[in-house]
């Protein structure tokens, strides 16, 4: 059963994948890329990541893709050109994708007490389970990047501000 | 999740693992033991018995939807003084069959400018995820119901808090796209205002929720019914100091589903019925039944987090009904008067308040909402802390 759920999503990821590079209107890539994140998120499911398909279908499905649409449709994109791309792109590019998966597979591979059906068999790993690891053995790391996130929030909102910030207090 | 063992000869008689939820649990201590036993079902069974579950709650849904359309032109035409639906069937009781089967005979035009794939797809994104939300919803006690079959959910999930939020993030593209594909000025301004709208108030929405899930200790609905069952004063409501969280997912919950005051995607008086303006028959029908099972969804899941669910109002105090099917119905029927109790205040406030104008929804959605809610969290989380 585990197997029919990961073949039958794996394809999907992959389809939807596939059709996000060949569609050449924005919406359609955008669809496909929302069933990507989908059925990346049943395969979360399939390891046990219970929490983590839950946010996937949330931040990135939901959220991320709704940006996304939002913003195609409001700038109403219409149909892309396809061009044929550079000659040189296509004659180093493939080559070099295959040596970066061959190089990170590699590395998974022959890492210790990886085996390729790692997590499989195993149980769920519940929220709580999860949540008591980030909160007390992992806390300064995910305080550090909240932090993080939090710049790049201010970021945006310095770059978003039309007046450069020279508004007056009170106006 | 139950665990399955790969496809082979004699599927049908492989035992499965489900789990069990057991509901002998001390009471309100924090340190709580979980206790999940596991029972034995043959995959036939467990197959058999989901799509019966499957079927039932369907129809019940669906017939609900259709009630509640009736409910509330009954309900807003008493409120402005008039009869409403009066002159098909009894106090016009069959006035929706007969709705239905005009959606369902009128010509389905599809206009020629719409970009077809997507047009087609959106009501069936919108349908889809109003109907699948109510899959994770508990009706009533987990374990009760013959060989290890939970009678009451089709699925009791641990995160199903997060599977209703998450499939209600998904089905803002139903709206979204509806107005898009349309490909007219109206609906496409529709569109962005839901898209704009459900993301706002998403935020707003999730954060009210967390109050709940920190009492409880647990996303399984079933688990955060289980802490409020000792009556009302252990409601979260009330014995939980929720109500500022219950506002909160009252108002974001009404915004989610596009209803008044927050209706703006499909304020009929300025965008001519908005995202769905170029839908006709049973396409702009499907838009309706979602919007109405989604306002069920939202009751549920409102009485299940806020109100104890299918639990009574005076907990032990009462004495619990000794016959079978009194034991497993009584919870059924408290939880039916709580939904309705929240369809009619969806009703009540469609009939009494004016809708809001764009800028006051997003500041009230970003600059009281948003904060009030983070208040609300930190609020709870001294009082679990230091009570």
């Amino acid at each position: 059963m585990h197997l029919i759920l990961f073949i039958l999503f794996a394809g999907c990821c992959l389809a939807g994948a596939v059709n996000l590079l060949l569609q050449t209107h924005p919406i359609n890539s955008a669809l496909s890329l929302i069933v990507v994140m989908s059925s990346l998120a049943v395969l979360y499911l399939l390891l046990g990541a219970e929490f983590l398909a839950a946010a996937q279908m949330i931040v990135y499905a939901g959220a991320v893709m709704v940006l996304f649409t939002f913003v195609v449709m409001l700038l109403n994109a219409g149909v892309e050109e396809r061009t044929r791309g550079s000659r040189i792109a296509r004659v180093l590019g493939f080559p070099a994708v295959v040596a970066i998966l061959a190089v990170i597979a590699t590395v998974i591979l022959s890492a210790q007490g990886l085996t390729p059906d790692a997590g499989v068999q195993q149980g769920i790993t519940s929220t709580a389970d999860l949540s008591r690891v980030l909160f007390s053995d992992l806390l300064l790391p995910f305080e550090v990047t909240s932090v993080l996130i939090l710049v790049a929030v201010l970021g945006a909102v310095a770059l978003a501000r039309k007046d450069n910030g020279e508004r007056v207090p009170g106006k | 999740m139950p665990r399955v063992p790969l496809l082979g000869p004699g599927i049908g008689l492989t035992k499965i693992w489900v789990p069990q939820v057991s509901l002998l649990r001390p009471g309100n201590d924090p340190n709580r033991i979980y206790q999940t036993r596991l029972k034995q079902v043959t995959i036939v069974d467990f197959f058999l018995w989901s799509l019966l579950k499957v079927v039932v709650v369907t129809v019940i849904l669906l017939l609900a939807v259709s009630y509640t359309v009736l409910l509330e032109r009954k309900v807003v035409g008493r409120i402005q003084n008039r009869w409403g639906p009066s002159r098909v069937g009894p106090f016009g009781l069959l006035q929706t069959l007969v709705d239905g089967a005009k959606l369902f005979f009128k010509e389905d035009l599809t206009p020629t400018a719409v970009y077809k794939p997507v047009y087609l797809l959106a009501p069936i994104i919108s349908l889809a995820c109003s109907l699948i939300s109510i899959a994770v919803v508990p009706f009533g006690a987990p374990g009760v119901g013959p060989q290890g079959v939970n009678l009451f959910d089709i699925s009791n999930v641990n995160i199903g808090l997060l599977v209703i939020l998450g499939v209600t993030s998904i089905s803002v593209y139903g709206i979204a796209l509806a107005g898009w594909s349309s490909n007219n000025k109206y609906s496409l301004l529709g569109g962005l205002r839901s898209s704009a709208q459900m993301i706002s108030y998403e935020l707003a929405l999730g954060l009210s929720l967390v109050g709940v899930v920190l009492r409880a200790g647990s996303l399984n609905l079933s688990d955060i019914v289980d802490v409020q069952s000792h009556g009302i004063l252990s409601w979260n409501l009330f014995g939980g100091f929720q109500f500022v969280a219950f506002f909160i997912y009252l108002c974001a919950a009404y915004a989610e589903t596009n209803r008044s005051p927050f209706d703006l995607p499909e304020a009929e008086s300025e965008l001519t019925g908005g995202y769905n303006t170029e839908y006709s028959s049973m396409k702009f029908a499907m838009f309706f039944m979602a919007e109405y099972g989604n306002m069920i969804t939202v009751g549920c899941v409102a009485s299940l987090l806020f109100l104890g669910g299918w639990t009574s109002p005076f907990g032990p105090a009462a004495p619990s009904p000794t016959h079978t099917w009194a034991h497993a119905l009584v919870p059924l029927i408290w939880f039916a008067v709580k939904v309705f109790f929240f369809l009619f205040l969806y009703i009540w406030v469609r009939g009494t308040l004016p809708r809001f104008r764009y800028d006051q929804l997003m500041n009230f959605g970003w600059r009281v909402l948003l904060p009030l809610a983070i208040l609300n969290i930190i609020g709870t989380s001294l009082w679990l802390a230091y009570r």
